[in-house]
């Protein structure tokens, strides 16, 4: 199954950046309420750059390796970069197998792709997501 | 022992699993069955516990009622509204038959989750009408602040939510028996948790999670020594047992149509007459009335009194066909014996076959006998999501999460499980079917 690409199942074992850390700037809890998964995420900004994204995450290893991928890509870069990403990330997700995602912006959140087949799943997928955008307006930062 | 004093006298002993050959015969009646899924797999339907499907009979029934009789029940004088109004109240009798009901203790509800709010409603209406003084209100459904509501740590949203609610609305408190760490209620909290202060014990038949069949007759005996009424959830007991509902010595019972095979848009609200009549209604408008004049209303009796609108007339019917269909599924009225019995068997196989799996962790009973046909397990190390998933790949259709029982999923430690739900048309080789997909879950994710 296209699902579970191995690039995904090495995110969910190995995930990057986990764990929550100081100091960080705003803290969100987002659930999925149809399987109980959670999240817990940390944003710490230095003026307009994502310094640091630090997580807890509770979930399968689609919603495990999304949060993963999330850190590798938002992390030292600016609030409009990660809200970009966030926009492709998004798109791809949702366009029920359409949208393969473009490497250059999404890294290894292409793999990912399968995702958008698995209309149940895609939740999954972006619920550090949701977190994420929730912990910038949190921030106060201009979007 | 639990099941001897939860079923009905006459279907209790000891009836056969379906014969490979019934089996087959049975499967020929649901059309879906035949279907594949995830490229040309042939359909492992093992979440019935969330919907069961549908045989020929009940489709049948319900197109037969659109082309040949369709009006709208219980109005109008003409000869489509009679027969519709006929095929309506022969679905009732037919349903309040198959819990050991008359027919007239039968409420049609748009599902379980519904008859169950109607009945916490009946509470705070009640309340509601003696505080104001606006209305005459039984004293068993008057709140008072102090007076308790009693639920389990094991039910289904739909049986806790609404008991919440009422709380807010009326100032009473909520409170719950525990669960076991095999699974059972927690009986040492029955003389804890309940005291003359409880107005209303409810707790389900069977949990829609662990499995677990409840001892119905004590819980029902030991609300009623405090002056509660109690509510059973028999959303997971009647389509899998037989249940003789006034035998079991409770007030109120709900149940759902489509997890019985028969259609959605239907559920069931029993209660002993008597525990209608002094209920306020739920719902209002068309119906339900007796008269109607500007400054106030009277009631219909029950049943009527809680179906308001132009009903599900057609669900109904199709319901009807459902439950025929059970019944006939054994000779001489052993339908549901038969069914409780095969499906005993394919959790007996289940159980044997996931204890042999270290890495597998069953939720609930360990036997068979205080079981119904659900069975809840994690795997270590892989969310139920991603079981669920690499087992739709091989075709096979289970429930993952926390099946709206998340706070005993809580009670578990555990975020969501995987759980195997029968009926009547599951094979022993479906159950092989779900423990290979296991060990390949394991492959993937080890």
């Amino acid at each position: 199954m296209d699902l579970y690409a191995e690039l995904i199942l090495e995110h969910s074992k190995r995930p990057h950046g986990a764990g929550l850390r100081d100091p960080f700037d705003a803290e969100v809890h987002h659930v999925n309420p149809t399987c109980g998964d959670e999240v817990t995420l940390r944003l710490d900004l230095d003026g307009d750059t994502v310094r640091d994204v630090s997580y807890d995450a509770l979930g399968c290893s689609i919603s495990r390796a999304s949060a993963s991928v999330l850190h590798e890509l938002v992390v030292g870069r600016s609030v409009a970069d990660g809200l970009a990403v966030h926009t492709a990330m998004r798109a791809m997700l949702t366009s029920r197998g359409t949208d393969p995602g473009d490497e250059d912006v999404l890294g290894d959140g292409v793999a990912l792709a399968g995702v958008s087949r698995y209309p149940a799943r895609v939740k999954c997928a972006l619920l550090s997501w949701m977190a994420f955008t929730d912990a910038l307006g949190r921030a106060s930062v201009p979007a | 022992m639990t099941l001897s004093s939860t079923s009905a006298p006459a279907a209790d002993t000891a009836a056969e699993p379906f014969t490979d050959a019934e089996v087959a015969a049975i499967r020929a009646d649901f059309p879906i069955l035949a279907r594949t899924v995830r490229d040309g797999r042939p359909l492992v339907y093992l979440d019935s516990g969330a919907t069961s499907q549908k045989p020929r009979a009940v489709l049948d029934a319900e197109r037969d009622f659109y082309e040949r009789h369709n009006a709208a029940v219980h109005r109008g004088a003409h000869q489509l509204a009679e027969e519709a109004t006929d095929a309506y109240e022969a679905a009732r009798a037919a349903v309040a038959g198959f819990v050991g009901a008359p027919a007239d203790e039968v409420v049609f509800t748009k599902n379980a989750t519904e008859s169950l709010n109607l009945v916490a409603h009946a509470f705070s209406s009640a309340t509601a009408y003696r505080a104001l003084g606006t209305a005459e209100a039984d004293d068993r459904f008057v709140l008072r602040p102090g007076d308790e509501v009693v639920v389990t740590e094991m039910e289904h949203h739909a049986n806790l939510v609404p008991w919440q609610e009422l709380c807010r609305r009326t100032g009473a408190t909520l409170r719950w028996l525990g669960v076991t760490d095999d699974g059972h209620l927690d009986l040492a909290d029955l003389d804890r948790v309940l005291s003359p202060r409880t107005r209303v014990l409810a707790t389900t038949h069977v949990s829609n999670v662990l499995g677990t069949i409840t001892p119905v007759a004590e819980l029902a005996a030991a609300a009623h020594r405090v002056g509660a009424l109690f509510v059973l959830d028999a959303c997971q007991s009647v389509p899998h047992l037989p249940v003789d509902l006034p035998g079991l010595g409770v007030d109120l019972a709900a149940f759902s149509g489509h997890k019985m095979l028969g259609p959605s848009g239907v559920g069931l609200l029993w209660g002993r007459a008597e525990v209608l009549d002094a209920m306020p209604p739920f719902l209002t408008g068309g119906s339900m009335i007796e008269t109607v004049r500007m400054e106030g209303s009277t009631y219909a009796p029950a049943p009527q009194k809680f179906e308001a609108g132009v009903p599900m007339a057609a669900q109904a019917v199709g319901l009807h066909a459902a439950v025929d269909h059970l019944t006939a599924l054994g000779a001489d009225g052993t339908g549901m014996a038969r069914v409780e019995a095969h499906e005993r068997r394919l959790v007996g196989r289940l159980l044997d076959a996931l204890g042999e799996l270290p890495w597998v962790r069953v939720l609930g009973p360990a036997g068979t006998a205080e079981r119904g046909a659900v069975v809840s397990f994690v795997v270590d190390d892989v969310h139920a999501h991603d079981v669920g998933q690499v087992l739709d790949d091989d075709g096979i259709a289970v429930r993952v999460g926390h099946h709206c029982a998340w706070p005993l999923h809580r009670r578990f430690g555990v975020a969501a499980t995987t759980r195997v739900s029968f009926g009547p048309y599951n094979t022993v080789g479906e159950v092989d079917a779900v423990v290979a997909g296991l060990h390949r879950v394991r492959e993937v994710f080890a």
